[in-house]
């Protein structure tokens, strides 16, 4: 059973000319079939927490480990990352003029799975990954993220999750500037990877909003750089009902 | 890509738009047009239209050492049925209509070439397949002159293809007759050494269509100076360039879009990838909007992806604008590194680095590459892009 282990992670980041510590011990274990929920107040460091994971040259780490079933992940350059089973969905997917959304799926999913899929079952493939998505076959003909809508991204990035079934997959902000429709079909497309039991979910999100929709097995409260409190689905009730106060008010020394 | 994000040290992105009751584009030449070298003085440098060229690697181009070898260009032409392919003498009528050389080595051209090459495709005869010119180098200095003339109606695709080891001035002249449409795709895939020269000029009859792509990959030292002229109202210019340039070439592409006459339309697009130390690309849009050019309708854009450190871009801009009375102007200039987002984003999902580069450059050029419509060469085009990034991987 995968299981990704981040055991007392520092992480810095160059700006203006200083070095800031953005992560200043971070424990975590996601274990395969598992949902995890990282809630926190914006600047808390959730988002450097899963772009550092995926390897973004910006992020430093100065200490600790993190191993995917054992294996370094901190050796591994980010595509090596991807190809041993991460998956980041992004909240800001950066546009690729030039290269449509077809060739960059099938590019994609080569790599994962180390030979090009069959061309016949590919395009069904994805043609039925994207009807599921409630997204239009002419999508695949525009280029990654080009002129997309905020939900069109999100669809993206789930019809990629979706097509690329890693073993640990890590939603940074995927419900951000969703409306309550998209959300809906963006949280589906995460439940249908769930259901199948072979992912591991980090979802890390700022509102309680879209746990209506995914449920997690454990909720982490992130603040100041590292978690503070973790529980089950039922902390993120009391968040929703108290909100971030009590951890960024002092209440953070756990 | 972001507009002029992260501009490489050293280049520029100067661009202006100039209202202006006389044009600049003429006058800050050293001398007016003319077809007698004598005309132009040697150029030392400082001059507004060789600042940017190395003049020590022109090979004597510029102040008449070089002296051409007789032989050492061979240039073959393979016309479809119905053109007529001819070799004239210095004194044929149909040389030099389509435009009078402006600067020094273009008239050194003029002023030196033994026999020029005319190929005209008759009133609308309308071609299935295109007129293929190989020019290929042997070694030698050469001055040339080709004329492609279609008379009114006609429609022709015509391939220069450049390659192998010259030194070469040419003036290349374009005349297309009232509702005619030409594509030119002029292919500079020169070996290293090689130097290339020329002022190309089109003249754009009523209603008639001209497009240019220019693709310039090889060469130690290429310069060229397509020109766009109109002799009737309705006619329209595309000029599409893609460059890549490498370590220790000179890239030069510098336009000139003379909206002389109303109603006409232009639309320039060059892009160009540099890699490599001192690696160097130049590319001048002047658009000039001539007072009677009422209802003028031209854009023109110049983008540059910098792949690698020590690489070195010159984009000027310039659109001179003498009357209001037209229907739109516009121009954009930028130059930005390989965006290391893009590259993460592909490499997040499993995509090896080379390969992420390939994507991302290969859908840099894309848009110009459809643009040729001559399936051969837009796969040669594709090939040579990969090859050459091949080469910056290894």
């Amino acid at each position: 059973m995968a299981t990704l282990e981040i055991r007392d992670l520092h992480v810095t980041v160059e700006a203006d000319n200083s070095t800031k510590e953005i992560l200043k011990g971070v424990d975590l274990t996601v274990k395969q079939g598992e949902t995890h929920a990282i809630m926190g107040p914006n600047g808390s460091g959730k988002s450097t927490l899963a772009y550092s994971l995926a390897g973004h040259p910006k992020y430093t780490i100065t200490e600790g480990t993190v191993t995917l079933d054992g294996e370094d992940v901190l050796e591994m350059s980010v595509d090596e990352r991807a190809r041993a089973g991460l998956f980041l969905a992004m909240q800001y997917p950066v546009e690729v003029p030039g290269v449509s959304v077809s060739n960059f799926l099938r590019t994609s999913a080569t790599a994962i799975r180390g030979e090009a899929p069959k061309l016949r079952t590919w395009v069904k493939e994805v043609k039925e990954a994207m009807e599921r998505l409630n997204m239009d076959p002419s999508f695949a003909e525009r280029n990654v993220n080009e002129g997309f809508s905020g939900g069109e991204k999100k669809r993206h990035e789930i019809l990629q999750l979706e097509l690329l079934k890693p073993k640990i997959a890590i939603l940074d902000e995927t419900d951000s500037g969703l409306d309550v429709d998209a959300l809906r079909v963006v949280s589906e497309g995460v439940n249908r990877v769930r259901e199948t039991g072979e992912v591991g979910t980090l979802l890390i999100t700022h509102y309680t909003r879209i746990l209506r929709y995914i449920k997690p097995d454990h909720v982490h409260v992130f603040s100041g750089g590292r978690i503070v409190e973790s529980g089950g689905a039922e902390l993120a009730d009391k968040l929703e009902e108290e909100g971030y106060e009590a951890y960024t008010k002092g209440g953070a020394s756990a | 890509m972001a507009e002029a994000q992260n501009i490489p040290v050293g280049s520029t992105t100067a661009g202006s738009i100039a209202v202006a009751a006389e044009s600049t584009v003429a006058t800050r030449m050293s001398a007016p047009p003319s077809f007698d070298v004598a005309d132009f003085p040697v150029p030392h440098g400082r001059e507004e239209e060789w600042r940017f060229t190395p003049l020590e690697r022109l090979r004597g181009l510029h102040d008449g050492t070089a002296v051409a070898t007789g032989s050492g260009l061979k240039v073959e032409v393979e016309a479809p049925e119905g053109v007529t392919v001819e070799t004239v003498g210095r004194d044929d009528a149909r040389l030099g209509k389509a435009g009078t050389p402006v600067d020094r080595i273009a008239a050194q051209a003029y002023s030196a070439f033994e026999k020029a090459s005319v190929v005209t495709v008759p009133k609308e005869k309308v071609l299935e397949t295109p007129i293929r010119i190989a020019v290929h180098g042997e070694g030698g200095v050469a001055f040339g002159h080709q004329v492609i003339e279609l008379g009114a109606f006609a429609e022709a695709v015509v391939v220069i293809d450049h390659t192998g080891d010259a030194v070469l001035a040419a003036n290349v002249d374009y005349i297309l007759g009232d509702g005619a449409k030409l594509t030119v795709v002029s292919i500079q895939d020169w070996d290293e050494k090689s130097v290339h020269v020329a002022q190309h000029n089109a003249l754009v009859g009523r209603d008639a269509s001209f497009k240019s792509v220019v693709v310039t990959f090889g060469g130690d030292l290429v310069r060229l100076h397509p020109r766009v002229q109109y002799a009737g109202t309705g006619g329209e210019a595309e000029l599409f360039g893609l460059y890549f340039t490498d370590k220790g070439q000179h890239q030069e592409h510098r336009l000139l879009v003379d909206h002389n006459t109303p109603h006409c339309k232009s639309n320039v697009a060059y892009k160009g990838a540099l890699q490599g130390d001192d690696a160097h690309a130049v590319w001048i849009g002047d658009v000039l909007i001539e007072a009677k050019a009422e209802g003028t309708d031209t854009y023109e854009m110049n983008r540059n992806l910098v792949l690698t450190d020590g690489a070195r871009v010159d984009s000027v801009p310039n659109l001179e604008i003498e009357t209001g009375e037209i229907v739109g102007a516009g121009h954009a200039s930028a130059t930005g590194r390989f965006d290391d987002e893009q590259l993460f984003y592909l490499m997040a999902r499993g995509i090896p680095e080379h390969e992420a580069r390939r994507l991302v450059v290969r859908g840099f050029f894309a848009e110009l590459v459809q643009q040729i419509g001559v399936a051969d060469i837009e796969e040669r085009l594709i090939a040579k892009i990969e090859e050459e990034l091949e080469a910056a991987v290894a």
